[in-house]
């Protein structure tokens, strides 16, 4: 390295340090004391106390940690899917050139600006069993005896995955970026060709944005794990422990038992469970992605 | 010019620096800072304590004037926990009880046994109820604010047209369970007018008319507010531990009462229940379920007044112990306390308990319970007092906290664990999904587990301690 090298080094450390320190103190040292922690009796009120597996070995054998895993895991399984699909026809339609087309954007767009208390609170109404929107629509469908959503354990998980359906704003808004970088050309050359809606949308447009679907589905698989504040205020976890999802749990043992080690110890499992998945799907896609150039 | 605008943004960052830091006291005051939980009138009779307080112009023992800041905090127990750790508590801080003994335990609130002692302030000021709040392995770590027992309350409009006698409430559970089938409404397909269940029950169909029927009034409903499933025990004569190291969640008594929960169920049904109950809005609104006179008897606390001021002005009510199983208890209350406490780290501790204190004296603390519409904890009360308090039943709300069995809420360091495991139990049995001797003595099972391994560490910390 040259002095001038050296010199730009410094420089460029310099005006990069704020956010090196930041990150340093604010994402690396917390994620490196919760690994620590995760071996230790913690409550956050006294110092860790070393008491090496058993946090792992506890959770192993709790089975409302098994409970909130399974709760999770079929959000996640009917979640990511249909999000998916949804977002993606939703952007297909934005997509169209219809008059008024920027009006019919926002408003697919304005409720994932709502903040989440505010629509947690909106959903609760709209799924109430006697006077809710949602079942007074179903009755008028001509289904006599809709369900008691929030109160009824087979319903109120899937009730939770219509709600978030509601605030895929920011995924269509991706969906609907890549959409507009699938180049002309290509649909014009298939429909010279004869082909049909199915057929571009098949061999043209989804492998055209297939980097946009994988990062939409890893983002969705990372925020469906997380999944917290609808359960948190529209059922409190239950009924029967329906909705107590893995970040409720891990909240309600953190912040309300002041079990800090064992909670971390949760989000260290999460953290796996979480790699483990996107090492899998990015492996399993490797060959299916098609990054252009 | 350079070296101006380097001297500038130097001046700029020091100053943010400093407002970063604590407020320096200046040389003849300590400023006390007290952080507060509750905001509205609440808070302002809060505030008005603190003037009174500042107004005296108590002095320390370096003889510096001592004036106490209030700030409103809210999730106080969540920054608390954060203050404490890192080093900058409050002086003082108003909490609900429950944090003690977590708190206690782990040793984040200082003990005042020695305060106490030095100001002269002993257990014979208390309701018996309030000083045992306050206590944890024998020692003395918060003082009360403002205390509240809960009642029956009970509509009295919905009593007289259900042909009872609206000054009599019921003296026993079954007495409760008899006025409530009552008090029960229920519309039939193709009839306007709705029957009560008493009526109803007469009928030899009357479990296929209640199934296509619809609730639109119940006399009693265990599940409203549902604050508290886990009480229910207490009003059997169960207990929820021991008080030591036993927890005792399927005793006979505690299962007796999970059983009167679950009779609702299978006399009711459990799908016109819930069916009724999603008609109930938010609980401070007027679409309350006691409110909106839906339920006609619901188990409340002394805040309820309020409520029923704002949203229910017209409403004629009455309130009076909540009944116990064959009557054989009398008087049974669950209390609660907000209470004051000095956290680990507190810059000025002595003079923050000299506002505690000064909040405990008969004063200070007739003000503060006035305005918060609450009861005094302590044994010597004003005629005034009662006589300008809004609460037309305040003294009943007193009395009940003066029982022998006025009870509080299990002083367990898994409470919150405990607590929840309560919860899935008891919507297990009101849901029909379980038993109660099953579904208890799987509770138990568990919490002990939970307990003991506590115990263990506990016993650690206080070896090396």
């Amino acid at each position: 390295m040259t002095k001038e090298e050296k010199r730009e080094l410094v420089k460029g450390i310099l005006f990069t340090s704020p956010w090196l320190v930041g990150f340093s103190i604010f994402v690396i040292y917390p994620i490196m004391a919760s690994f620590y922690y995760s071996f230790c009796n913690y409550s956050v009120l006294q110092p860790p106390r070393f008491i090496g597996l058993l946090n792992y070995k506890d959770l192993f054998t709790d089975p409302i940690f098994w409970k909130s895993l399974w709760n999770t895991g079929y959000f996640v399984i009917f979640m990511i899917p249909l999000g998916l699909v949804t977002s993606l026809s939703l952007a297909m339609l934005l997509n169209t050139k219809v008059r008024g087309m920027a009006f019919y954007r926002m408003i697919f767009f304005i409720p994932s600006l709502v903040p989440m208390v505010a629509g947690s609170i909106l959903w609760m109404w709209i799924f109430n069993g006697e006077y809710g929107l949602f079942n007074n629509f179903l009755m008028r469908v001509g289904i006599p005896h809709p369900p008691n959503w929030l109160m009824d354990i087979r319903f109120a998980k899937p009730a939770i995955i219509i709600m978030s359906l509601w605030g895929l704003g920011n995924m269509i808004v991706i969906y609907l970026a890549g959409l507009q970088d699938v180049p002309v050309s290509l649909i014009e050359a298939a429909d010279l060709d004869g082909a049909n809606w199915f057929d571009k949308l098949w061999n043209i447009t989804i492998p055209m944005i297939s980097p946009v679907i994988y990062f939409n589905v890893i983002m969705a698989i990372i925020g469906s794990f997380q999944i917290f504040s609808q359960a948190y205020i529209m059922t409190g976890g239950g009924p029967q422990r329906s909705t107590t999802f893995y970040a409720l749990y891990l909240y309600q043992t953190a912040f309300e038992d002041f079990r800090m080690g064992y909670a971390s110890a949760m989000a260290w499992i999460l953290f796996v469970i979480i790699l483990i998945l996107t090492l899998l799907i990015t492996r399993v896609s490797k060959e299916k992605i098609y990054y252009g150039g | 010019m350079k070296k101006s605008i380097v001297l500038l943004s130097i001046a700029v960052l020091a100053f943010q620096l400093a407002g970063c830091a604590r407020e320096q006291d200046s040389s003849d005051i300590v400023k006390v800072s007290y952080w507060e939980k509750w905001t509205g009138f609440e808070a302002e009779a809060m505030q008005a304590v603190i003037d009174l307080f500042n107004s005296k112009k108590f002095r320390n023992k370096d003889g510096k004037a001592i004036q106490v800041e209030m700030n409103a905090v809210s999730e106080i127990d969540r920054r608390l926990l954060m203050a404490t750790t890192g080093g900058n508590p409050p002086d003082v801080a108003g909490v609900w009880m429950w944090l003690v003994t977590a708190y206690a335990e782990k040793g984040a609130i200082l003990c005042i046994d020695d305060y106490l002692r030095e100001a002269g302030i002993t257990e014979d000021r208390y309701l018996p109820v309030f000083w045992e709040i306050c206590k944890y392995k024998g020692k003395m770590w918060c003082l009360p604010s403002t205390p509240a027992s809960i009642t029956l309350h009970w509509n009295k409009r919905l009593f007289r047209e259900a042909g009872l006698d609206p000054n009599v409430p019921p003296k026993t559970i079954q007495e409760l369970d008899a006025m409530t089938e009552k008090l029960t409404l229920i519309k039939l397909p193709g009839n306007n007018k709705p029957i009560s269940f008493y009526e109803l029950k007469s009928r030899t169909n009357y479990k296929n008319l209640l199934a296509k029927g619809k609730i639109i009034q119940m006399g009693f409903l265990p599940s409203e507010p549902g604050w508290w499933p886990w009480l229910w025990g207490y009003w059997f004569g169960g207990k929820l531990w021991d008080g030591k190291d036993t927890v005792t969640t399927d005793e006979p008594r505690n299962i007796k009462a999970y059983e009167w929960v679950r009779s609702y169920s299978e006399k009711y049904g459990v799908e016109n229940i819930k069916k009724f109950s999603s008609s109930f809005g938010v609980f401070a609104s007027p679409q309350n379920a006691f409110l909106s006179s839906k339920v006609a008897m619901t188990t409340q606390g002394v805040w309820m007044f309020n409520f029923i001021d704002k949203y229910a002005a017209g409403m004629d009510w009455a309130v009076g112990p909540f009944p116990s199983d064959e009557g054989k208890l009398r008087d049974v209350s669950y209390i609660e306390a907000d209470v004051l406490v000095i956290p680990r780290g507190a810059k000025h501790p002595a003079e923050g308990f000299k506002f505690i204190g000064f909040v405990n004296t008969q004063e200070a603390m007739e003000l503060l319970c006035e305005g918060q519409r609450k009861f005094t904890p302590l044994k010597e009360v004003s005629e005034g007092f009662y006589a300008r308090h809004k609460n037309p039943y305040i003294r009943v709300f007193r009395a009940l906290a003066e029982s022998p069995d006025a009870f509080i809420a299990p002083k367990m360091i898994i409470w919150p664990e405990y607590q929840r495991e309560m919860i899935f139990a008891y919507e297990l049995v009101r849901d029909l999904k379980a038993y109660p001797k099953d579904v208890l003595s799987d509770v138990r099972k568990a919490m002990q587990r939970r307990l003991d391994r506590e115990l263990e560490i506990s016993k650690r910390v206080e070896k090396k301690r």
